[in-house]
Order: C-alpha cells, then structure tokens, then sequence
C-alpha cells in the first residue's frame, strides 16, 4: 500500500476491489459465500449474474464494506477492511464507494436535489457546495428539470436515477448496484443501462448485479456465481488488458463453466 | 490517489446534525404533535403552578412596598404582675411625634358607645363594631385611602360625624355619605367609608369619630389605645428604641411596639412556596410524556431501518446515526417543552388578569422547565439512538 501512494504510475495502482478467499457464513451455518476470489481494476463495468440466493447481495456487502467475512481479506482503493474500525470503513464509504438500490431508497418529502446532496452529507463538504454538486449530478443523468420535485412526483425510471445521481455525487472509486433495473418496465431499466455504460466510459468502476442475461451479456465482464462460489470469471479487461482468467476464477467448478441454468430469471 | 493513507469521517455542523434530526419529523406531523403533548401538559403544569405563586406573591409585594414597612404601632402593654393591660397616656401621640426622625403621628382610642343604624335597633345589637374615636392624620400615617367622602378633619371632627370602616359600612348598611346612624344617643352624618387598611385591619370594623367630640359627647376618657407612627426608613430601629421610654418614662416596659408589616412581609413568603402536590402532579405528566417520546422514537426507529442503512451506506458512522436520533428525541421534547412553557406561562396570564394580580413568571421556572426536558429528551431518545446505530447497515440492500 505504501509504495502504491509514492509511486504513481497506473501499473502500480492497486486494484479498486481485491478479494482473496472471501468466506461469509451467517450464524445459523449458512455459508453464503466459500471462497471467493475476485480482482476489480480501476475503470472496469462487470456484472454479477447469478442463481437466487446464490451469494449476490453478500457479495456486494462485503464488497462495499457494509458487512465483513468470516475469513478471507477484503482490499477496497488499498485499504485492507479488516484492518479498520466501525468509524474508518464509515469514511471509507463516504470517499471511495457509491450504492445503488433496487428499491431507490430516496428520502420521502425531500427534493430530488437535496435527495442527491444528502450523498454528501457525511463527506465534510459545505451545504452549499453539496447542493451546487448535486444539481450537477442531476443534470448529468438528464433530470436537470426535476430538481424541485420530491421522489412521489417522480417516475421508477427517474427516481433510479436520482439514487445514481446520489450515488456519483461524491465521485466514488467504485459504484455498486444491486439490480438496479429491477423495480423498472424494460424501457426505464434500458435507460438506466445506458446511463451505467456511459458513466463507465467517463472512467466510473462500477459492478451491476443483475438477473437480466440481455443486459449481463451487453458488460465488458460478468462473473458468475453459484452457491457463494465464482464459477466463471470472463476476466479483467480494464485499460490494462490482463485478459481473461482471474486468479481462481472457475477453480474447482470445472463442468458448470457452460451456460448456467438457474440463472434464467 | 486511491491509496489515500488517512481515512477520517467527516464531522457534521451544527445546521446538519439538526437536519438530519429533523428529516423524520417534516413527514410524521401529528406523531411529533402528539409525542410533544404529554411534555407539553407536564411543563405547563409546572409553569402554571410556579407562575401563579410567584403572581400571588408579586401582588403582596407590590401592596407591601405600596404601604411601606416604615410604620410602627404603639399599644398598650400588660403589667407583668397584674396581667392587666397598662393605658398609655393622653398625649402619646403627641411625645411619639416629638422623637427625631417620625414623619406622620395618628391614634385612636377605645369609645365606650355602640353604633346603630337607628334608635329603634336596641343597643345590645352592635353587629361587632367598635366606636373609636381617630385623629386627623390617622389616614395619613396608615396610607389608607377612602372609598368614598371624604376623612375626619379639625373642622368636621368637632362635630357629630363619622368615617366608617368598608366591614362596619357593610353591616350598617351604608352606602354613601350623608346618611346617618345613631351613636351613643345621637345620630351622626357619614362623612366617608374607607378602603381596607392592610396594616390596620380592625379599624374597618370600626366607626370613627373626632376625638374632641368623643371627649365632649360619648364619654371618652381622651387615652389612645393606638398609636400609629411612621418614619424614615433609616430611623425606624432608632424609633423603635426610642418609643417605649418617650410614650412612658417610667414603665418603658409597659408599651408594646409592633411592626405590622412583618405579618405580610410573611404572608408573602408563604405565598411564594407553591403546592409541592401540584407540582409533582406536573412532574408525572412530564415522566409520562418522556415515556411518549421514547415510544415514537423507538417506532421511528423501526420504521426507518431502510434510511439507517442507506446512511451508513453513504458513510455515516454509528455516532451520526445515535446523534441523528437524540437530535430527534431532543426536537420532539424541545417542542414540547417550548409549547409547555407557552401554556404554562399563558394560564398563569388568565389567573393574573381574572384575579386582579400581576404576571410574573420566574425566569428559573422556564429555565428548569426547558433543561428537564432537555434532559428527558436526552434519556429517552439514547436507547432506541443506541439500537439505531446497532442495526446492520446491509439493511439498505434488501429490498424494502
Ligand atoms: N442475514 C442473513 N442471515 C442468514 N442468512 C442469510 C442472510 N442474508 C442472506 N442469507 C443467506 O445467504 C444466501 C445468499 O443470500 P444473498 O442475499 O446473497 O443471495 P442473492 O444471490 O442476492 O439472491 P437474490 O438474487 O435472490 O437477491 C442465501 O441462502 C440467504 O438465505
Ligand atoms: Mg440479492
């Protein structure tokens, strides 16, 4: 971690998600993940697609620091997880990772735009400043218009992208979405899409889960999961083209690397 | 850049804890009102009974400072052999104001005649009502005022007049000057009925008459069986001292000297404790209403596990969350407090104004009625602020 903060060039920046043998048992012996091995780079769009109950969402909280393993280590933009307290994985959230919901969870009776700010809110910056972003943010995901209005006054479509507006807000090293098209008819999940892809292409990492084959198959990678294990890893192909196969992308799971059958819905 | 060494949470200003303990109370208007009702009940209750004492005892003071507490009253003593009480002589008055320093001299003395509304009541009918016979400065000395006509002076106290006291003008019957009643066989014409006299208050149960006609005409023997005496403020001990030795030289003993004013400066005392059994009734409202608070915090808290964990999605630390929640504790109990005090302070104006007394309400009262709240607030907003910062902030990704 030190040498990366000295030395800039990109081929020493470490990656924005590192996760080496991550194992996340529930009390009660549940094990939602075993092992799971997964390597993020700056700059990267990846879907997780899997089976229900497979391990997604735990995934994406242990990914997004929300909730720890039980083994394994966790490395988010160079912090080991593990090494840092209930108040530091806080800030972390704060500066480094941005969340989208399949429900929005946008604040009832607040303005799309102080809806957006409230993402700043724990990031140290003047009120001012925060509202000033935001109307920035809300702009960039075409909704320059709605500023005023609270979330009732707006549609499925256009509340997900007030939550990725506030999600974005702070700039995050890394954006995480758990089905965010889920709640949406096909036209807004479309639009939502395309608003992923373009942010992607502004250099956002960002990682989708989603059900959805069609708009799995349209991400530079995918990684699939089956019963809290990785089971096929399309690989990194970020701006540094390490090409396919992550380190233990299908290890162990040899004959499920065909088309997956309980990932149909 | 990404490997920033130092990951330090932001702290939040003032204006934002405030918001974001705010932010569930704008949707919930009716909870917040009826959560903040039972403090309200409780610190009005406290207002309402502290104010209204420290009204009455406003009131008494105001009248104390009206009548002053420089008058001193000379009464005959009781001989500490014979038990029996000791007359002053006739010209008490007179040495009382020769000492330095006394400003106003009144008497009066005991008449031997009764007062009746006419011949034809028998005399064995006296209603209570003392004849005394009252000299002119008497007014004066007590700061009494009259109610109507107008007091005994050299002139009218030569002839058969009266001044009747407000009780003995009630019982007589008498209404306003120039009617008459009938004292030791002859009638008299009302020439005033006083006020009530706080500092001398058995003169209202007396009719008063000049003294040269109380001497001439209704037997009096001319030795005062009151003297009222008032100075400066300065020389009121110095006075007090001096009285027994001018009024009887010999028997300084025998002369009783009373402040009169010490029984009101008392009574307002008493009248500034307040029922300790009102004031507790409002301290149980208050305990009740804190209890209301903690139930709508905790209901709150339930319901908005979804914002709790989107908050610590966005970054906030457990400490945010807690202070989020003790800031909306405090709102609600604020409010209620602050609604108390309004209530509290706005029954004590009904009291003041419909008893004729004036509006004070102690600055202590509200600042303890508002810290107690403060203080219930605090206590019941920590444990549901605790579970709220407990909770798991995976929360947020289920879907609601
Ligand atoms: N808090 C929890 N306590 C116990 N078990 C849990 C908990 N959360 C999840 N699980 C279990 O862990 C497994 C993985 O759950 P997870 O939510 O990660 O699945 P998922 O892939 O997101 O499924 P879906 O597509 O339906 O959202 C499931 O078997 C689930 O029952
Ligand atoms: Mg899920």
């Amino acid at each position: 971690m030190s040498t990366a903060t000295l030395i800039e060039p990109p081929a020493f920046e470490p990656p924005v998600v590192r996760l080496s043998g991550v194992t996340k048992e529930y009390p009660g012996g549940v094990a939602a993940l075993r092992g799971v091995d997964l390597t993020v780079e700056r700059g990267e769009l990846l879907a997780i697609v899997g089976p229900s109950g497979s391990g997604k969402s735990t995934l994406l909280h242990i990914v997004g620091t929300l909730d720890l393993p039980t083994a394994g280590s966790v490395t988010i933009a160079g912090h080991d997880a593990a090494a840092l307290s209930d108040r530091r994985l806080s800030a972390l959230r704060a500066q480094h990772i941005g969340f989208v919901f399949q429900a929005f969870h946008l604040v009832p009776g607040m303005s799309a735009q102080d809806n957006v700010a409230e993402g700043l809110l724990y990031s140290g910056l003047p009120r001012a400043e925060r509202r000033k972003r935001a109307a920035r943010a809300l702009e960039r995901v075409g909704l320059g218009d709605r500023m005023k209005h609270r979330p009732h006054e707006l549609s499925g479509g256009q509340k997900q992208r007030v939550a990725i507006a506030r999600a974005v807000v702070g700039e995050p090293d890394l954006l995480l979405a758990d089905e965010p098209t889920g709640a949406l008819d096909s036209a807004s999940g479309e639009a939502v899409m395309e608003l992923i892809h373009e942010l992607n292409q502004e250099g956002a990492t960002i990682a989708v889960i989603t059900h959805d084959t069609e708009i799995a198959a349209r991400l530079p990678r995918q990684v699939r999961i089956r019963d809290g294990r990785v089971v096929e890893d399309s690989g990194p192909r970020g701006p540094l083209g390490s090409g396919r196969g992550a380190p233990g992308a299908a290890e162990g799971c040899g004959p499920e690397t065909a088309p997956l059958p309980g990932e149909v819905r | 850049m990404s490997g920033r060494p130092v990951l330090r949470p932001a702290r939040l200003g003032p204006r934002d804890i405030l918001h974001t303990g705010a932010s569930g109370m704008r949707s919930r208007p009716m909870r917040v009102v009826l959560s903040a009702l039972g403090i309200a009940i409780g610190i009005a209750t406290m207002i309402a009974v502290v104010g209204i004492s420290a009204s009455s005892k406003e009131q008494l003071l105001r009248e104390l400072d009206k009548l002053g507490t420089n008058m001193l009253v000379v009464t005959p003593g009781t001989d500490l052999l014979t038990g029996k009480s000791v007359p002053m002589p006739k010209d008490a008055a007179g040495r009382v104001a020769r000492i330095t320093g006394v400003q106003h001299v009144g008497a009066t003395g005991s008449v031997p005649a009764t007062v009746r509304r006419s011949e034809k009541i028998p005399d064995t009918i006296t209603g209570g009502i003392q004849v005394q016979a009252a000299t002119d400065e008497l007014l004066t000395t007590l700061r009494g005022t009259m109610r109507t006509g107008t007091f005994l002076n050299s002139a009218t106290g030569k002839y058969p007049s009266v001044v009747l006291g407000d009780v003995a003008a009630g019982r007589l019957g008498i209404t306003s000057p120039g009617q008459r009643v009938f004292i030791g066989g002859q009638y008299f014409t009302v020439l005033g009925i006083l006020d009530p006299l706080p500092l001398a208050p058995d003169i209202a149960r007396s009719a008063l008459v000049g003294w040269d006609v109380a001497t001439g005409r209704l037997g009096f023997d001319g030795r005062p069986t009151a003297v009222y005496e008032r100075s400066a403020d300065a020389s009121v001990d110095r006075v007090h001292d001096l009285i027994p030795r001018t009024v009887s030289p010999r028997t300084p003993r025998d002369v009783g000297v009373s402040d009169p004013s010490a029984g009101l400066q008392a009574k307002a005392a008493t009248e500034g404790a307040f029922s300790s059994l009102l004031l507790g009734l409002g301290g149980v409202a208050l305990l009740v209403g804190g209890v209301g608070v903690a139930n709508t915090m905790i209901i709150s808290v339930l319901e908005r596990r979804y914002e709790i964990g989107l908050r610590r999605s966005i970054g906030a630390t457990r400490g945010q969350i807690r202070g989020q929640f003790v800031t909306e504790s405090l709102l609600l109990s604020g409010l209620g407090g602050a609604a108390g005090i309004v209530l509290g302070g706005a029954a004590t104006a009904v009291y003041a104004v419909s008893s004729g007394i004036p509006w004070v309400i102690p600055a202590w009262a509200v600042a303890g009625g508002f810290g107690a709240t403060l203080a219930i607030g605090t206590v019941a907003g920590l444990y549901p602020a605790v579970r709220a910062s407990r909770l798991s902030p995976t929360l947020a990704l289920h879907s609601a």
